[in-house]
Order: C-alpha cells, then sequence, then structure tokens
C-alpha cells in the first residue's frame, strides 16, 4: 500500500489503453469525440443494469446472503447483456452519423470509416469500463493499510489492476468485431462476442483457491485476449 | 435574431456562392468582402454580440455552400470546435477536483453562508430543507435576473464605463482576493512554510499579470489558463458556500433560467445581444473563454468595432462577491454565451462563457466533494462532455444562439444521482466480490 503500489496498478491498467489513446486517437478530435460517446453509452448501460439490480435488491429479503449474491450474478449477466445492447445502439447512432455525412459528401468517403469507429468505440466502452473498475480500488491503494489482513489475498491489488487491463482490451477487440459483424451482417459474429463476454464475465466467478488468485480467470482471459488480437490482425 | 451589416453582405454573397463547384482546397480565408464565385469554403459565423447576461447562446457555424466537402469540412471543424472546448473544461474540473480531494477545507461545511442564500439547512428536517434549498435559490435567481436587468439597462444606457469598472472590481477580487485564500490552504494543507513577503510578491505578480490579460492584452495561452484559474477559484468558493440542498437545486435552476433568458423573446439575454447586435460593437472584456486569438481583432480589445468578436458574459462569477457583499455584478452570473467565429485568416475558435465552465465545475467539484467515490465524479464528467458535444450539435444544427448550460446540468444532475444512489452500490459490491462485468 504505497504509491509505488498505485503507480504500479495504474500503469498495468491503464497503460496500454492510455498509450493506444495517445498515440492513435488523441489527434483526431473526431475520435476523441466518439471516445466520449462510447464512454458514455457504456455508462448508460451501467446505470440501467444498475437500476434493475438495486430493484432487485430492494424487492428481497436482505438478510438471504446467497439470494443476494445470486441477484449479483444475475446483475452481472444481465450488465453484460444490456452493454452489448447498447454496444449495438452506439454503431447504429454511428452509421447514421456516416451515412448523413456520405449522403452530403461528394467524394464518396467520409472522414473516418466503420473500422475505425468501432476501434475507437471499444475503446471507449473498455476504457469507461476500466475505470470504473478500478478507480476507487486504486485510491484505496494510495492511502495506508493492510492488503488481506482478514484473511483475504494479498494480490488484491494486482488482480484487479490485471483483469482491467484484460478486460479494456477484450472490450476493444469485442467493439470491432461486432461492429464487423453488424457491417457485414453475419450474426454469428455478434453472436460471438455477446457469448464471450457473458463466458469472460461467469469465469470470474469460478470459485477461487486456497491463495485465493485468479488463476484460472486470469489465465483465460490472457487467452482471450491473445485470440482477439490474432482475429483482429 | 438582428444579423449586422457586414453579415448581411457576406450572407447575400453566400447565397450567390450555391452554384459553385467545390474548389480542390478548401480556403479558409473568406472575408466579408469577398465576391468571387470560387470561394466556396467560407464558413462564416453570425456572430452574436450580446450583452452580458447571455447565458450561453451559441454561435453556429455556416458552411459557406452545400457542398459536401463543405459539410464534411464543417463537420471536423465543428470536432475540432468541441475539442477545443473539452480542453479548457477538463483542466478547469481537473482542478477543482484535485483542490477538493486535496485540501479539506473547500469541502468542509461552515456555518457561515453567502448572502444570497439566507436560509439555513436544518439536517434534521427533511421537509424543511428541502423548502429552505428552494427558498435560497429563489432568492439567488431573483438576484441573478435583477443584476442581468441592471446590466441590460446599463448597457442599453450606454454606461459603459459604469460596466467596465465593475467587471475590474470583481477580477481584482478573484484574482488577490481568492487566489490569497487558495494559496492559504494549499499551504496549510501541505505544511508549507510561508513568509508574508514571499506571498506579497507572489499574490502580486499573479494577480498583476492576470490582470493585464484578462483585460488588456496577453498572450494567448496565459490568457486562458488565468480565465481557467479563475473560474475554478470561483467553483471551489460556490463548493464550500453554498449549503448542500440548496447547490443542487440552484444548479437545476440556473440552467433553466439560462434556457429562458435565451432562448425566449423577452429574456434579458437576448436583448443584450440585440443590442449590441444593432449598434455592432463588442461588448465587454473579456470574461469570456476563447479558444483561439484573432490578431486584428484582439481578442482583449474591447474597442474593436468589429463586433464580430467580442462576445461578453457575466459569469455568474460575478457572484464572487458573495463573501463580500460589495459590488453586485456578481449575480449577473448566469450569463454564459458560447459563441463560434471564425478567423480572416484561420480558424478564429470558439469562445465560451466563464460562467458555462463554473458551473460546470461546481456539479464535478460537489460529485467529489460528496463521499470519496470517484465513479461519480467521473459520470458527471463524462455526462458534461457529452452535454457539451450537444450543445455544439444542436448549434450546427439550429443555427442560433443556444444556452450552453441546460444539457450538460440535465445531464450532470441525472448522472450524479443515479450513480451516486444506484451505481455505486453495484460496482462496490462486484468490486468485493471481485467480479468483473
Amino acid at each position: 500500500m504505497t504509491v509505488a503500489v498505485f503507480f504500479g496498478c495504474a500503469f498495468i491498467a491503464f497503460g496500454p489503453a492510455f498509450s493506444l489513446f495517445v498515440f492513435t486517437i488523441a489527434r483526431d478530435p473526431l475520435r476523441v469525440i466518439i471516445l466520449i460517446a462510447g464512454a458514455f453509452f457504456w455508462l448508460l448501460s451501467l446505470l440501467l443494469s444498475s437500476l434493475v439490480w438495486f430493484i432487485s435488491i430492494k424487492a428481497s429479503n436482505s438478510q438471504d446472503l446467497r439470494l443476494q449474491r445470486d441477484l449479483l450474478i444475475f446483475g452481472v449477466f444481465f450488465s453484460v447483456l444490456l452493454q452489448e445492447v447498447f454496444r449495438f445502439a452506439y454503431y447504429r447512432l454511428l452509421r447514421k452519423a456516416t451515412e448523413g455525412l456520405a449522403a452530403i459528401s461528394d467524394e464518396d468517403t467520409s472522414a473516418i470509416s466503420v473500422r475505425q469507429m468501432a476501434y475507437v468505440a471499444g475503446l471507449g466502452f473498455g476504457i469507461m469500463s476500466g475505470a470504473f473498475s478500478m478507480i476507487n480500488v486504486l485510491s484505496d491503494s494510495l492511502g495506508p493499510g493492510t492488503v488481506g489482513i482478514f484473511g483475504d489475498s494479498q494480490y488484491y491489488f494486482i488482480t484487479a489492476a490485471l483483469m482491467t487491463l484484460a478486460l479494456t482490451l477484450l472490450h476493444t477487440f469485442w467493439g470491432v468485431l461486432f461492429f464487423e459483424g453488424c457491417e457485414k451482417s453475419r450474426w454469428w459474429v455478434i453472436a460471438a462476442v455477446v457469448s464471450l463476454h457473458l463466458l469472460v464475465a461467469g469465469l470470474v466467478m469460478f470459485p477461487l483457491d486456497a491463495a485465493g488468485e485468479l488463476h484460472i480467470t486470469r489465465a483465460s482471459h490472457y487467452c482471450f485476449t491473445f485470440i482477439h488480437t490474432a482475429r483482429v490482425i | 435574431m438582428n444579423t449586422s451589416d457586414s453579415e448581411e453582405d457576406s450572407y447575400n454573397e453566400r447565397s450567390a456562392l450555391v452554384q459553385c463547384e467545390s474548389p480542390t482546397i478548401p480556403s479558409y480565408n473568406q472575408d466579408h468582402d469577398m465576391s468571387l464565385p470560387q470561394e466556396t469554403d467560407s464558413k462564416q459565423r453570425r456572430s452574436v454580440s450580446s450583452g452580458l447576461d447571455e447565458p450561453g447562446p451559441v454561435e453556429q457555424e455556416r458552411a459557406a455552400t452545400p457542398e459536401g466537402e463543405e459539410e464534411e469540412l464543417t463537420l471536423k471543424y465543428g470536432a475540432k470546435h468541441v475539442i477545443m472546448l473539452f480542453i479548457p473544461v477538463t483542466l478547469c474540473m481537473v482542478v477543482v477536483v484535485a483542490t477538493i480531494k486535496s485540501v479539506s477545507f473547500y469541502s468542509e461545511k461552515t456555518s457561515q453562508r453567502l448572502i444570497y442564500t439566507p436560509f439555513e439547512e436544518d439536517p434534521n428536517s427533511v421537509g424543511q430543507r428541502l423548502l429552505n434549498s428552494f427558498l435560497n435559490t429563489i432568492v439567488m435567481i431573483s438576484v441573478i435576473v435583477f443584476m442581468t436587468i441592471i446590466l441590460v439597462v446599463l448597457y442599453k444606457y450606454r454606461c459603459y464605463k459604469f460596466i467596465h469598472g465593475w467587471l475590474i472590481l470583481s477580477s481584482l477580487m478573484l484574482l488577490f482576493w481568492f487566489s490569497f485564500m487558495y494559496l492559504g490552504e494549499v499551504f496549510k494543507t501541505y505544511n508549507v512554510a510561508m513568509d508574508y513577503p514571499t506571498l506579497a510578491m507572489i499574490i502580486w505578480n499573479f494577480g498583476v499579470v492576470g490582470m493585464i490579460c484578462i483585460h488588456w492584452k496577453g498572450p494567448l495561452q496565459l490568457q486562458q489558463a488565468y480565465l481557467i484559474i479563475i473560474s475554478a477559484l470561483m467553483a471551489l468558493i460556490f463548493i464550500k458556500y453554498l449549503p448542500e440542498w440548496s447547490a443542487w437545486v440552484i444548479l437545476g435552476a440556473i440552467s433553466i433560467y439560462d434556457l429562458i433568458a435565451v432562448l425566449s423573446p423577452k429574456g434579458p439575454l437576448r436583448m443584450l445581444v440585440e443590442t449590441a447586435q444593432e449598434r455592432n460593437e463588442p461588448i465587454f472584456p473579456a470574461l469570456i473563454y476563447s479558444s483561439a486569438m484573432v490578431w486584428m481583432v484582439g481578442m482583449a480589445d474591447s474597442s474593436n468595432p468589429n463586433s464580430a468578436d467580442q462576445r461578453q458574459r457575466n459569469e455568474g462569477g460575478a457572484l464572487a462577491q458573495e463573501g463580500v457583499e460589495s459590488e453586485d455584478d456578481a449575480a449577473l452570473g448566469g450569463r454564459r454565451r458560447f459563441s463560434a467565429e471564425e478567423d480572416l485568416e484561420e480558424d478564429r475558435g470558439v469562445k465560451l462563457g466563464l460562467g458555462d465552465f463554473i458551473f460546470y465545475s461546481v456539479l464535478v467539484g460537489k460529485a467529489a466533494a460528496n463521499g470519496g467515490d470517484w465513479n461519480t465524479t467521473l459520470a458527471c464528467f463524462v455526462a458534461i462532455l457529452i452535454g457539451l458535444c450537444l450543445t455544439l450539435l444542436l448549434l450546427a444544427i439550429f443555427k442560433k444562439a443556444l444556452p450552453a448550460l441546460p444539457i450538460s446540468i440535465t445531464f450532470g444532475l441525472v448522472f450524479y444521482f443515479s450513480t451516486d444512489n444506484l451505481v455505486r452500490p453495484f460496482m462496490d459490491s462486484l468490486a468485493a466480490h471481485q467480479y468483473y462485468i
């Protein structure tokens, strides 16, 4: 719990996303806007899914811990589905915008291609998702404390950072794949993205081993990330 | 809205350009006197020289011709302007949030209140508290309306010196007194040993350079930096001295007032704008953030007859005087204006009133001050930026003056309350179990 941990975890979690932003997005104002709008859409999806979860929590017995945990799991899956719905909605919005531009433009090219928009939108989703998962953890890591003093894993911060990194990149890749699937009307691609997202979210819920480390899940997340990278390239 | 003569000429000229073919290279060299039909890419903006109390009428950019490339350039151009506003707004918010999180002075509640919010909020009774916050809001908004009307009257009767003096006093207070307070608190927080002579020199230099940059001439970036700093200082004062619930209600009420004052035909701001346009003159020296300098028509130069550039707006910062009551340019607050204009040579950039900066930062700062949750702050930040983006989009579509507050503040408020009450427990549970969505 030091400044070192803070910086280490911050760079692990946000380093690649930040570099992607600086090198590919920061120069072009249109991409920045699409990025922020993507973050906004992710936020909207989170808002709606939290609303649903909150209602379900309030409507249920707050003493029953198993029920609470099950409701949380339901909340997670619902949130994943809603995120994909909002990704689709964002795709439609961006398509309309591009079409509008293309319609009035003499040349057939628009300022930004759908692939670029897909990448930027995915990154927007990823950054926002990562920020929401990680920022409170990071700010806690600056203060005094001992990790895992009550028997929890002492690697909480580092696993959180790595998971955030994985999810950010995954969101980026899912964005690209999803938009591609929508463009070419390949619905199996969309179904694959959605099911992979569900799978990833679900994997995190595997029972942890004795040391409390998410061995399996982290490994599989990285496998997914590599697979997606390969696919995208 | 009335347009000035020069704009009408250019407008007529532009309508004559309809049949042009698109040039290979877009030229931004559109001058008012240009009459060659080949110049298709002039994007002239109608400048709305509005009076002090503009709650952010937004200037729009118009493409000179209906060419597609023109529109694409408009989009890129528009996107560039959006970013030119994102950056200062973000910086102001970052300064405010950083201060709130590190210097506890600004988030401590005191029993001291501004004279504009005379009713005390009693934390014990919800109904009473709500009632008092509404009363506070009514007082504050009526003060603002009153000030705006005084300003319109002063402007109509050409009491320029009075208004100038008022603005100078207001920025004096901000640059010297509030920055002194701020530095004092920062030193206390970090336990920095400082002596009065050094401090006096620092404050003196800071203040004098600020006055020169803001009211006269100075390097553009320095002027921008000063404007951001004074907006942040003002926002911090608001965050400290406005009671909890009153602050939220005031934010909401100010956006509604903004909407009314700019869009309704009898709104004071609209009258100011029209008066200024009739006289075809710039309004007052900067309480407007501008993102690009026009060399021929100096930003800080208020005597420029080519009104196109001077946009005036009274920041709610005049509310600066709150703590000290004497000057009243305080309540001019609520006037913000947001205008875009184009340079003769180069992109003149966009202007946004400082009141907008202040209220955006107040919202984000309050989100940061309540509880330790960063998610709420981040959500409000994104919401405000998206609101600003939408406002600009509406500007491009409707091509008339629009207030810059309502959409952003509405989004900000919605996201603040929903994130704080709905998303926070959800994310906390997820983090506790280390679930990732």
